[in-house]
């Protein structure tokens, strides 16, 4: 009987009805509705960052300034192109701008790249593996009641470097990474989190950061060396400075900018030219990792004792792939989705609203009398699945269970990501639990879950 | 190839998941990429030590041919620092041509050795290169339980 009214439901509930839900589950998932479209991973990505062009592009949440940075590029650059560009081809050599247009098009690309490249992000450990890094510290004897902070020595290159464990990204951290607070991801060979740049400067994108210094301070002297000359040469004969500035406004804020900025760009560059030829980081620097503060015979076990070879490691080393996977797939979709077979969804789906509906009143039951937490969200979430597929159910407990409670782990650290159906599906219910006993729109939230909960998917975000 | 793939399948879906093993980093070297090939425990009763360690020294090979700093990977850098590193767009890097062939290994590998052990490795790229995974299947038909079956509740139950 519950399940007719489903059925009679189901259609006015749905935004594309269909008469029934096999078919509706044996087409693609990708032909339905927003939610039954596979998620990406960067939907449900833990860290502070954001995304786009679907994944392809990522910066920090933070931009700090990087609309500041681009915005005096580009003033500068247009006013030179504007006021000085035309006098000094005239004057001197048509070189100029080109050498100039040349310079501005490496910072600019070299600067976004830097701001919009993933710099070496280390992607969070899945359960299965914290819970095995667990063990291993429990093993090895902290059996306080107080954990002591967590560190292992391993020794390079006859050098002892600690690591630390991540408590945010349940792993301990490999050499030279560490976890930045703004972005709150763990970033290998982390350098800085550069606020100009508006991205943290890691193992992928140090070489675009080194890149863009140098270029930048080039263009700047450069810019700078122009435009003094322009007004000198405006200057001539007599006509004092002033009048020069009068004929060319745009040359004087130029001066300004470049002036001041010169200073501090030249020497970042030649601080992080000294940091490349000793293959060291930012970070490792300013605390003095390796200078021998801490001890003696303390040496940079990373260095190649060459400044060339450290240089040539450093810039025109392998470019590392991204470990992150941004456009990749979620696996719960696509292993639910192999996993559910055509030919047996007829039963499947009677079975399965049924299963649904006692787990739903169950649900609604426990909803009621406990606040909505995540844990028990999680263990509701497991026997749903095992309901819904029983011929494929080692597929979904075996593959998705570590992803389903990876991304109920995620749900720990996004706070507006909805990633699994149950523990949306228990937020909802306790918000309607007062409802629920009498009002029949109850069971039209539990109509969506039967022929969905296969996909185990976010399935409930039309209906809110 | 289909039905290579469809015996991993069978897999999956014949055996359940008793445990799984992390083989860790090694960086006795520094940072490049290499793993522990210290043979683990839980594996003694699944496969021949040699066949582990070879799979393990195989992987770390091409994790160092992929990192190696020498002329080939300079002209490449040097090439794309000149097109202001435009080119990693167009390009496929040497670092993922040799991330492909490690994932072909370790699917053959899976393929010939382990599936027929019920064991499974999963590609360390899947893991952010931390930790080689390799899952233990145990038979759904088999009677005895292994040592791994308590920890299958607790690491399953997180």
């Amino acid at each position: 009987m519950q399940s007719c009214e489903y059925q009679q439901i189901d259609p006015q509930a749905l935004p594309t009805p269909t008469p029934t839900p096999p078919p509706h589950h044996g087409n693609d998932v990708n032909k339905r509705e927003e939610p039954k479209r596979p998620r990406r991973k960067w939907q449900v990505f833990p860290g502070k960052n954001r995304f786009y062009c679907d994944g392809r592009i990522m910066v920090a949440r933070e931009s700090g300034v990087l609309p500041l940075t681009l915005g005096l590029i580009l003033i500068t650059s247009g006013l030179f192109f504007i006021f000085d560009c035309p006098f000094l081809v005239k004057h001197l050599t048509s070189c100029i701008p080109v050498i100039g247009g040349g310079l501005f098009v490496f910072v600019v690309i070299t600067l976004l790249q830097t701001s919009l490249t993933d710099p070496g992000i280390l992607p969070r450990a899945t359960p299965d593996e914290a819970a095995d890094i667990e063990k291993q510290i429990d093993n090895t004897g902290n059996a306080s009641y107080r954990p002591p902070p967590r560190t292992k020595e391993v020794l390079i290159n006859q050098q002892v470097v600690k690591l630390k464990y991540c408590f945010s990204c349940k792993m301990f951290r490999p050499p030279r990474t560490s976890h930045c607070s703004l972005c709150d991801n763990c970033v290998e060979r982390f350098d800085h989190h550069c606020p100009w740049v508006g991205n943290c400067v890691g193992k992928r994108n140090y070489r675009f950061f080194y890149t863009f210094i140098v270029s930048l301070s080039f263009l700047t002297a450069f810019i700078f060396g122009c435009v003094t000359t322009h007004l000198a040469l405006r200057a001539q004969g007599g006509k004092g400075l002033v009048f020069a500035v009068q004929e060319s406004p745009g040359s004087a804020v130029e001066l300004v900018i470049c002036f001041f900025s010169v200073w501090s760009i030249l020497g970042l560059s030649g601080f992080h030219t000294y940091l490349v030829a000793s293959n060291l980081t930012t970070n490792e620097d300013i605390k003095g990792s390796w200078s021998g503060k801490s001890g003696e015979g303390v040496t940079n076990p990373y260095s190649h004792k060459n400044i060339f070879i450290n240089c040539c490691s450093v810039l025109c080393g392998p470019m590392p792939p991204s470990l992150i996977d941004r456009r990749g797939f979620l696996p719960t979709d696509e292993s639910v989705q192999t996993g559910g077979v055509s030919i047996e969804l007829p039963a499947l789906a009677a079975k399965s609203e049924i299963n649904v509906c006692t787990q739903g009143t169950k649900g609604l039951l426990e909803s009621a009398t406990l606040p909505p937490l995540l844990s028990t969200s999680c263990p509701q979430g497991k026997p749903q699945t095992a309901y819904t597929c029983p011929d494929s159910s080692p597929a979904v407990n075996s593959d998705p269970s570590p992803q389903l409670s990876t991304s109920c782990g995620a749900r720990h650290t996004a706070s507006s990501r909805d990633n699994t159906s149950p523990p949306r599906h228990t937020k909802t219910r306790s918000k309607k639990s007062k409802l629920a006993a009498l009002h029949i729109p109850n069971p039209s939230f539990d109509v969506p879950v039967s022929p969905t909960s296969p996909d185990a998917g976010p399935s409930f975000i039309p209906m809110h | 190839m289909a039905t290579e793939f469809h015996n991993l399948q069978e897999l999956r879906h014949s055996a359940s998941l008793a445990n799984k093993v992390f083989i860790q980093r090694d960086y006795s070297e520094g940072t490049t990429c290499r793993f522990q090939t210290k043979f683990p425990s839980e594996l003694e009763s699944r496969i021949e030590r040699t066949l582990f360690e070879d799979t393990v020294k195989t992987l770390n090979n091409y994790y160092a041919q992929a990192e190696k700093i020498g002329g080939q990977s300079y002209l490449e850098g040097c090439l794309a620092c000149a097109t202001a590193y435009l080119i990693f767009l167009c390009m496929e890097t040497r670092y993922e041509k040799v991330l492909k062939k490690i994932a072909k290994y370790i699917q053959e590998q899976n393929e010939k050795i382990y599936a027929p052990r019920g064991l499974l490795i999963t590609d360390p790229i899947e893991r952010g290169m931390r930790v080689i995974e390799i899952s233990i299947y145990e038979d759904r038909g088999s009677s005895g339980s292994s040592s791994g079956s308590s920890s299958v509740s607790g690491s399953t139950a997180r």
